[in-house]
Parts: structure tokens; sequence; C-alpha cells
């Protein structure tokens, strides 16, 4: 990560945001006028207090005080209106670029291929998506507009005081380089302690998920108190970390009021014979002089601000200039349309035949060949069963066949034709993907079950759950398929959704069928439901089956045996056997547990 | 009411070690108001009489100090004795901000520490069953989020409305006897902005509640869609899970850009206000000046006390409604708190674990669900070995649930003895100490192996932690990672594979070296070679102790000395291994299927 952080980009990387921010350059520049205009009032304000004490005061006098409460109140309406603009803009730009932001980064998502979800946690990608963009919005809208006003205001006052004593404005001002200075000497260790923090918060986080989710161990192990002692040092650190941190803070803030101290004795120093004359413009010098010191500290929150939000910039730059591995060349996007937007007209019928044709295949982040001039032809209707340990590289053909990785060398036929010579959805609106953990979006299961077909109807609907068994389970639900199934389908059993996901790719049609067999302990009748759907599923079409149970296994037209990430025996169930290889020790194994279950239901 | 009390004698409790350090910071920020208050005074001082020649009274402390330095006519020639003065009050100020800063940091900090502590080593030692019956999402979201709601209640809304009361109450004292008209005019409109913002801010509240659910709707949204990708892009469903994304992702956007809205103009109605209520004091101010009310200075120093008052007046509404937020959070932390935590009888023992164990007559439900175990009994002698046949969901794991404690046997439900020693009367921490499990998944900690391995003992060697490796062949394993014994395990280092952390799991309990040992499937990810050494070599390790093995693997457990084959929660047969696989029962058949050949025959009549 920090080797990745560590080629920064220029001008922190704002560049790369700005093609987000054209779209709403008429409201940033509203933004900006009206920031200008807030800031402007600001300077006002202290004017005016100048003119009641130099005229009404030391002149004793009221005559203009109508036409002064009219002014007054003009400029106080005038800054709220400005201030609602501002404020309603900048929130509006902040929340607008965020969404630009995430669908960009959601949608290009869309397209990568699957090296990069292979390489790159969920959880991290997520905070792609959702974390870094928020960052982002924020400084672009408020971090700008503050800026607009605060700088606006300093060099207001700055010309306001000029005008009026040059003198002792440059005294004052002079203050100014030298806080600057000091800042940007703490600067650097308050980014550094607040980094430190947050990484001990994030630890303390995670001694919480351990120290609960452990705790069966723990408590087995009879280790509480040592995971107590442990936890604690971790809280001593925080502590000491965060009160380093105050000491720094606190010596930033003591500076800044000291400054703004020292810019009011200075204009009493050598401003005061001023008040003996004008009592009014003495007393605008103290305000400003003191409001002087807010922009400088803008200036330093801004700086740093800018330096965190860099990395989220990059993240998020890096996403998007992510490639997929995986793409369609123009030529086929011509033709049959791209991930986003099909030209199904074009599409010809897929018949679901498909051929290996010296196909050698390295993982791109891999250093190895998992396959080398691996020939094979499945021609439709054919079902074929891969087999081997969890985390030998089972899923290597299936991500194959399914486009989700191209062959690094040789080609893959479908229906005769090179894949990539027609587009990737062609492909996958052929391919229904059952998975091992199935995986069901939130929302109806009506809704997840048109998920691979939006045009299925009810009729269509019925009698898939019916070939699957899966109608008994909807039954027994009160509002049918109109039920909620829950955020990632938690409201069912793991062997219902096993079959509302079966449910979901025949609704599909699809010509090929790849199967991840669960290895997940279900009842003994749901395991025979499961069975029989699964027979039921792969009857007529072209069927891929990373399989665990035993009858799939018998059955299968051939089967692949993967050890260590490549296919060390292939042939059917007996002739397997009878070779006594690793076929038939892994069988043997595998067969035990199926036994005993067997026996005891 | 009386719930209320309670709420507050929590963080009373949670306070412990830091309430100095609060009436530190609580007196500091009194330092620093009063140190605000002094300024105006000075340039009062300086317009008035030094500068210009009108006689205010001073109180005769004042006129002291003014006389020392030499009267008002030379501090006019010599105005940098005034500015001296502001410098000083300066130095008091910023001097005290510091601590303020340091204390108040150093308290809340220590209050955080005290609660995460707390609760961590509460948890710790609630009873397992209270683990199993709460969620894990929902607790961990107390021990973060909802301790960082009271710290910064304490910490910051707390200390900021103690700060501007102290500053009111000083503002006002010192602007009534200067002019009471004015103070009253001054005053006037401020509770009309506080009650503004407070209304405001407690509707709100409400629209950040939707701005928060509809952002965890779409964060949802981006998490499902990513791990489901393989489903997405097998259906080809990319143009719907993009529609879908940015229909709620204008919903959300929507929702903010509306509330946006309604704080834009919350913020502009209270700039008016306040703006109004500042020229309110000035032309009211001048009016009276003029009239000879009020000195110049006096003016002067009055719209600065003014000055002060504007921002924190309009915080305060906000921090009121704010407030009410933390009274949540803490009954959302009292609910851990209050769950009460496992304890030993008063007169609990410890015996000797050598002994006999015995099962007599146990009957078990876990809360709200069927009676997983019937009428169990059956005992195994100290030092020999049982062996536990079962199917998914017989019951077996329950049985070595019980036995260390991890949940207790109702009162009638049988009982479990060791040594003769009901174990209801046996300190818990003792008998689990003398208890070594290995589950079927089990659980590693984020560190090293060798920490891993080591973390029952803290006198430990490196030399024994070898030898625990060794025994349970993890030694391979472990050379052929990047860093050996140092190798960090989990999220930030290397993923072990099922059967890596199960012999790890099984390194970790032999450096306990109990007498009882009980092996849970725990070698189920385990290919049949490896299992064999395993086994040998624990025979060797663990003569004098009274091992269970739990397998459904005849192989794993066919030398016990005795064997239970458990299903349905009952016991169906028991004995040995040679009597049992000419029993005709369930060994028997299993045995056959097992041990027996490959043929075709037997894999049907046993599977399908």
């Amino acid at each position: 990560m920090d080797k990745n952080d560590k080629h920064t980009l220029p001008f922190f990387g704002i560049g790369k945001i700005l093609p987000y921010m054209k779209k709403y350059r008429i409201i940033i520049t509203a933004m900006i006028i009206c920031g200008l205009g807030g800031s402007l009032t600001d300077i006002l304000f202290p004017i005016y207090q100048r003119y009641a004490l130099n005229h009404f005061v030391g002149d004793m006098t009221l005559d203009t005080l109508p036409f002064f409460i009219g002014i007054y109140v003009v400029t106080v309406v005038f800054a709220g209106i400005v201030n609602y603009i501002s404020c309603f803009h900048a929130m509006k730009i902040e929340v607008s670029i965020n969404r630009d932001l995430r669908n960009a980064a959601f949608s290009h998502l869309q397209t990568l291929s699957f090296s990069y979800y292979n390489q790159n946690s969920v959880g991290y990608i997520h905070s792609r998506v959702m974390s870094d963009t928020a960052r982002i919005g924020t400084l672009v809208s408020w971090r700008m507009m503050d800026g607009v006003w605060h700088l606006s205001y300093l060099a207001g006052s700055i010309i306001v005081m000029f005008a009026v004593n040059p003198k002792l404005t440059v005294l004052v001002v002079l203050i100014v380089p030298f806080l600057i200075l000091l800042f940007a000497l703490f600067q650097k260790r308050l980014i550094r302690v607040n980094r430190q923090i947050r990484d001990i918060n994030s630890t303390i986080t995670g001694n919480f998920n351990e120290g609960i989710t452990g705790a069966k161990t723990i408590k087995t192990l009879v280790i509480e108190d040592k995971m107590s002692r442990h936890f604690i040092k971790d809280t001593d650190n925080m502590l000491t970390k965060s009160v380093h941190g105050a000491h720094l803070r606190g010596l930033f803030a003591s500076t800044m009021h000291f400054a703004s101290s020292c810019a009011l004795a200075i204009v009493l120093w050598r401003g005061g014979y001023i008040a003996e004359s004008e009592v009014g413009t003495f007393s605008m010098f103290m305000s400003y002089a003191q409001g002087m010191m807010e922009p400088v500290r803008w200036l330093v929150d801004c700086i740093s601000d800018l330096i965190t939000t860099q990395v989220n910039i990059e993240r998020f730059s890096r996403l998007m200039e992510t490639e997929s591995d995986v793409t369609d060349s123009p030529e086929v996007i011509e033709k049959y349309g791209d991930n986003f937007n099909p030209k199904k007209d074009n599409w010809e019928e897929i018949k679901g035949d498909i051929e290996f044709v010296d196909v050698s295949f390295m993982y791109p982040d891999g250093d190895e060949y998992v396959l080398t001039n691996f020939n094979l032809k499945i021609p439709f209707g054919m079902n074929i069963a891969i087999v081997g340990e969890t985390g030998a590289g089972k899923s290597t053909l299936v991500n194959l066949i399914c486009r989700f990785f191209e062959p690094t060398l040789g080609q893959i036929l479908i229906d005769g034709r090179d894949a990539r010579e027609r587009s990737q959805l062609w492909l996958h609106s052929a391919i229904g993907y059952v998975l091992q953990s199935p995986h069901l979006f939130s929302g109806t299961i009506r809704e997840n079950l048109l998920y691979g077909n939006p045009y299925a109807t009810d009729e269509d609907i019925c009698e898939a759950l019916k070939l699957v068994s899966a109608d008994e389970v909807i039954a027994k639900l009160e509002k049918g398929l109109d039920s909620d199934v829950g955020e990632g389908g938690e409201l069912l059993s793991t062997g219902e959704k096993q079959l509302i996901s079966f449910a979901r790719a025949i609704i599909a049609k699809p010509k090929i069928i790849i199967l991840d067999e669960a290895t997940a302990s279900v009842d003994t009748i749901t395991e025979q439901r499961i069975q029989s759907a699964i027979d039921t599923i792969i009857k007529g079409r072209t069927s891929i089956v990373i399989a665990h149970r035993l009858s799939t296994i018998q059955n299968a037209d051939l089967i692949l045996v993967v050890r260590d990430g490549k296919i060390v025996e292939q042939g059917k169930h007996d002739e397997l056997l009878a070779k006594k290889g690793y076929y038939n020790s892994l069988y043997t194994h595998q067969y035990e547990d199926e036994a005993i279950n067997s026996v005891f239901s | 009411m009386e719930n209320k009390a309670k709420k507050r004698n929590i963080i009373w409790e949670f306070l412990h070690g830091c309430r100095a350090m609060f009436l530190l910071s609580i007196f500091s920020a009194g330092i620093m108001a009063l140190a605000d208050m002094i300024n105006p005074q000075i340039i009062r001082m300086a317009v008035d009489n030094v500068i210009g020649e009108s006689s205010s009274e001073y109180s005769a402390s004042v006129m002291k100090i003014v006389n020392y330095f030499g009267g008002f006519e030379y501090l006019h020639r010599n105005l940098w004795i005034m500015a001296l003065a502001v410098i000083i009050v300066a130095v008091i100020k910023v001097a005290f901000e510091y601590i303020f800063r340091v204390s108040n940091t150093k308290a809340s900090e220590t209050l955080v520490k005290n609660m995460r502590d707390s609760l961590f080593k509460h948890i710790e030692h609630l009873p397992f069953s209270w683990h199993m019956n709460n969620r894990t999402g929902d607790i961990i979201q107390r021990c973060t989020s909802d301790i960082d709601t009271v710290k910064n209640f304490v910490s910051e809304q707390l200390t900021s409305v103690i700060r501007i009361i102290i500053l009111l109450v000083m503002a006002v004292s010192f602007m009534l006897p200067m002019d009471i008209l004015l103070t009253v005019i001054a005053f006037a409109p401020m509770p009309v902005i506080i009650t503004y913002s407070f209304m405001f801010h407690k509707r709100i509240g409400k629209g950040f509640i939707k701005c928060d659910e509809s952002e965890g709707v779409l964060s949802a949204m981006a998490q499902e869609n990513l791990t489901g990708v393989r489903v997405v892009r097998s259906f080809g469903r990319e143009r719907y899970e993009k529609d879908r994304f940015e229909k709620h992702n204008e919903e959300y956007t929507g929702l903010w850009v509306s509330l946006g809205k309604i704080m834009s103009r919350f913020w502009s109605t209270s700039d008016i206000l306040s703006g109004i209520q500042v020229m309110l004091v000035v032309i009211f101010g001048a009016f009276f000046c003029i009239r000879g009310r009020m000195s110049t200075g006096e003016y002067i120093a009055f719209i600065s006390y003014n000055a002060m008052l504007v921002w924190p007046i309009r915080q305060l509404g906000r921090m009121i409604s704010e407030m009410s937020k933390a009274g949540v959070s803490v009954s959302r932390i009292r609910y851990i708190m209050d769950s009460e935590v496992e304890s030993d009888k008063p007169d609990a023992v410890k015996p000797p674990m050598n002994g006999d164990i015995v099962f007599d007559n146990v009957n078990f439900a876990y809360e709200n669900c069927p009676q997983v175990l019937h009428d169990i009994s059956f005992s195994m002698k100290g030092g020999t070995t049982l062996g536990i046949l079962g199917g998914t969901g017989s019951g077996k794991s329950t049985l070595m649930l019980l036995l260390d404690k991890l949940y207790d046997l109702k009162e009638g439900c049988g009982k479990i003895t060791i040594g003769g020693v009901d174990i209801a009367d046996i300190q818990s921490d003792y008998l689990r100490s003398n208890i070594g499990m290995v589950l079927q998944e089990p659980y590693l900690f984020s560190r090293t192996i060798a920490e891993n391995i080591g973390i029952t003992r803290t006198d430990i060697t490196l030399s024994e932690i070898r030898e625990a490796a060794r025994t349970a062949c993890m030694e391979d394993t472990i050379a052929d990672f990047g860093k050996g014994y140092e190798t960090f395990v989990g999220e930030r280092g290397v993923t072990l594979s099922g059967g890596q952390k199960q012999r790890t799991a099984i390194a970790r309990i032999l450096t306990q070296n109990t007498p009882i040992m009980i092996f849970d499937d725990s070698l189920s990810a385990v290919d049949t070679e490896t299992d064999e050494k395993i086994r040998t070599a624990l025979e060797k390790h663990f003569r004098n102790s009274s091992v269970i093995l739990i397998s459904h693997r005849i192989t794993t457990i066919s030398k016990a000395d005795k064997i239970i084959v458990l299903d349905k929660g009952r016991i169906a047969e028991q004995g040995t291994h040679e009597e049992l696989k000419k029993a005709g029962g369930i060994y028997q058949k299993i045995y056959e299927i097992q041990s027996g050949n490959n043929s075709d025959n037997t894999i049907r009549e046993g599977v399908v």
C-alpha cells in the first residue's frame, strides 16, 4: 500500500477530479461568487462599526441613523441570502460529485475482469466506491468555498487596512508569514500522529472483533485475562498517542490565539494614537487584526486535508485507470454491443458446443502455467465433472469457459468460433451459473428469480420452481413469491437459497450450465432435493460441475481431476477408479464422509 | 427518573481515574473565559483613560496597578505597557488553553479506555450462550460507535455546554455593570436564537437518520454487487446493476440535497438573526454613548463581549439536541455491562482432573430449541481413550461443550462428574485449563504462528513451540512460510488452509499438556496419511491423559479403549471396536463401508 502511495500526483491529484467538476461549472461559479459576497459582508461590518464610532459617537450626532440602519439591515439580509446560496450550492456540489464519482466507480467495476476481483478483497473495492468518493466531494466543495471566503477576507481586510493606515498594516501583516512557517512545522507531525491514532483505533476494533468472534476458543483455552491484558496494551497505546496528539493540537491552537493577541497588541501599541482622533478606525483595525488569523488556520487545515484526500484521489483514479484483462474488440462491440448496451438483434442463437484448442493458461498474477496445450471437446449436452481438493484450482476451467479469463495461448471455441469473436454479454446470457454458496440479492424471491431473465412469465417461474421442487419452499412462505429474502438471502436457509438459485438458473434458459456444488451440510431431505434438482437442470444442457457429490461424479461423461492447479487425471469414473491413482484416494476420502451421514440418516 | 439516575452512574463509574482531569479541564476553560473577558477591559481603559481623557471610575485595586505604572499620563506616553498587558493576558490564556486541550483529551481518552477495557473484559467473561444469542456485528457496533457517541457527549458536548455557560455568566457579569439596558437588549434575541437552533437540530436529526439509512442501503447494494460479481456477470446483468445502483444513488443524493436546503436555510436565517442582534447592540450602544450613558471605551468593550457570545449561542441549540443521542448509546452499552458474567459457586473446588469422566443421564436443549441430548449415560476411565462416532447434528459436539462447561446443565437434567466431583462444583477456569479442546473449525488469532501455538502460556520457549508443531505435523508447512514461526496469520498475513488451521490448533493444545484432551472432528480436513501420523504421535505424547476423539472416520477412533455411537442425541451403541464391528448395528455398517473395498455395490448400498 505504502509503496503505491509514494508516487504522488501533482497538485494533490486535483487534476484527476477536474473532469467530474466540469459538469457543475455554473453552480461552482455561483458558489464562488456568493462566497465572495459573503466575505465582502464580513469585511463590511467592521467598517460599519467604524462609522458608528467615528460619526455617531465621535461627532455626537444621529443625523444619518435611518440611513445607517437601512444599509446595515440590507447588508445583513444580503449576507443571509448569499450565505444561503453558497452553502446550498456547496452542499449540492458535494453530493452531486460524490454521486458521479460513485456511479463512475460502480459502472467501471461492472466491466473489470475477474483478475481484479481476485487480487482485491471485496472490502477494499467497496471502500473505493463508498468512502474514497465521499472525501473527494467534500474537498472540492466546502474546502473550495471556505478557501474563497477566507482568502478574499484576508485580501479584503488587508486592502481596507492598507488604505487607512499603511504603516500599521505592514506591521500587523508581518505576523502572518511567521505563523505559516510555524504551522508548516507542526502540520507534518500532526498528520503523522493522526494517522497513528487511526491505525491504533482500527487495531482496537479488530481486537473487539477477535474477542467476540473467537469467544468460544478463548473460553476453551482460558485466555480471557491474557486477551484482556493484550487489549489493554493497545488501549494504553491509544491513550498515549491521543494525548501526544492533544499536546500538538494544544500547542497549535495556543500559538494561533497568541498570534492573534500579538496582532491586537501591535495595534494598541503602534496604533493607539489613532484612537485620539478616530476611535472607530482604531476599533476596526482591532477587528481585522484578530480576524486575519482565521484564514491562516484555514490554510493549514486545508493543506493537511489536501494531503489526506490525495490518497483517496489516487486510489479512486487508480481504480478508474485499471483496465479489464478481458475486453471485446471494437469490431465486436460494433456488431454485438457492449456490456451495458447490447445489440441483441445481431446475436446468433447459441448451440452450446465448447472446445479448448491448444489452450495454455497462466493467471495474470501467477507465475506458472496451470494449463499447457490443453485440448478438450465438450459437445452440446455433455456433462463434465471437475474434482479436487479445496483450493486445488478447480475453477480455472470454469473461469475460461465463462471468459472471466482468457487463455494465454490457444483459443476456446464456442459453437466452433473463437469466443473472442462474439461479445462477453452474448456468451454470458447463454450461461447459467450456480454458486457453491448461493448468492441471492436483497429483494423479493420473485426479483431474484427474474434476475437472469426479466421477461419470464409466472408460468415459467412456477415450472422452474417445480422442476427443482422449490415450489414447496415458496408455498410455506406467507407472501409466497413476494417474500423478502433479506440481505444476501439471510432470511432463507442455506438449502432453500440453493434451490432458489437453481430455479433462477433454469428461468434464464441457459444452454450451458456451470455448477459449483456446495459442501455445506444441509439436512438429508434437502440434500436429496438438491441432488434431484441438479439431475434435472443438467439434462439437455452442456454442463460443467465442480463436484462434491458422489452421484454427480459417477454419472459424469467425463471427470477431470485437479491437483495443485493442474489437471492430473481425466476419464470416466470407473476408469479412474481402476487406475488406483489420485482420484481413487480422493474418492475414498470423500466417500467416508458421505458414508457415515448416509448410515445415520 | 430512576432509570436516569442509573444512566449517570455507569458514566460516573467509567469516569474513574479521570474525574480530576475533567475538573482541571473545566477549570482551565473558566480561566480561558476570564482571560477573554480582560482584553476588552484593557482596550476600554486604553480608549477611555489612557488615550482619551474621560474619567471613568475604577475600583481601588485597579487604580493601584495603574498608579504603580505611573498613572494614565505615563501610560499614554508609553503605550507599549498596555500592549504588554494584552500579551500577558494572552500568555495566561494560551497556557490554560493548552492545559485545557491536553487535560480534556487525557480525560476523555481515559474515559474511552475505561469503557473499552471494561467492555472487553466483561464480554470475554460473559457466558458462551450469551455470545451465541447476540449478533457479532451488533456487539461490535456497541463497542465502537456507541462508545464514540458517549465520548463525544462527555468530551465535546458536555464540555462545550459548560464552557458556553461559564462564558455567558462571565460576559453578563462584565456587561451588566456597564449598562443594564444594553445588556437586556443584547440578550433579548438570544432565547429566540437558542430555541430556533434547538428545534431545528431536533428536526434535522430525523433527516440525518434517513440519509444514514439510505446510505446503508446503497452501501449494501455495492457490497452485494461485489460479492455476487460472478452471478452478475454470468447472467449478463451489468446494465441492470448499473441502473439499479444509479437510481438509488440518485435517491440518496436527493435526500442530501433536500437536507442541504433546510440546513442552508437555517444557517442563513440564524445569520440574519444574529446579524440583527449585533446591529441592535451597535446602534443602541452608539445612542447611549451620545446620551452619555456609557463611554466610548465601554461601548467598544461591550461590542467585543457581544461578539464573543454570537457563536456559542448559535451552537448551544445544536449541542443540546445532540446530547439526547448519548442516552441511547449509554443504554446500549449498559445492555452489555448488565449482562451477567459467568460465575462459579462460592465453594467451587479444584479436584484432580485425571479421574473417571462420567455422564449420568444427561438431557440438554439449547434455549428455545428442541432437545438435542436424551438420557446420555456413559463413563470413561481416567487415562483411557474414548471414541465418539456420530452423524451431522447427532449432538456429539454438544456433549463436549457441556463437559467444558460452556453450557450449564439445568437442574434435574442429569450430571457430569470428573473423578466423582460434579463439574457444576468445579471452578470453570480450572476445569477448562485442564481440558484441551480442538474444534473442527479452529479459530486462530491474528498474530504470528509462534504466538498462536504458545498462546495459553506466558513462559513458553521456542523449542517447546517447535516440539508441539512437530508432533502436530506442522513443522514442514511452517518452514515453507516466508517468515517461518514469525509468519503472521489472518487478515494481514497468510491465510491457512482448513487442514493447516487444524494442525496449528492441535499444536496449540499440545503446549497446554492437559490431563483431558478433546479432538472434536479436528482432523477432518487433514488427509488420511497425516491423520495417521498425528494420531501415532499423539498416542506417544498423551499416554497418561484422558483423550476423547470425535470423528466420522472409523480409522481415527478404532484404537480407542471405548467407542460410543451417537445417533440423533441418543447413545445407539457402545463398546470396543472389536465388539462393535460385529454387533450388527450402525457401527458395523459404517465399518464395512469405510474399511471395505470401493466396489460399486457397497457404495450404492451405502449412499443412495
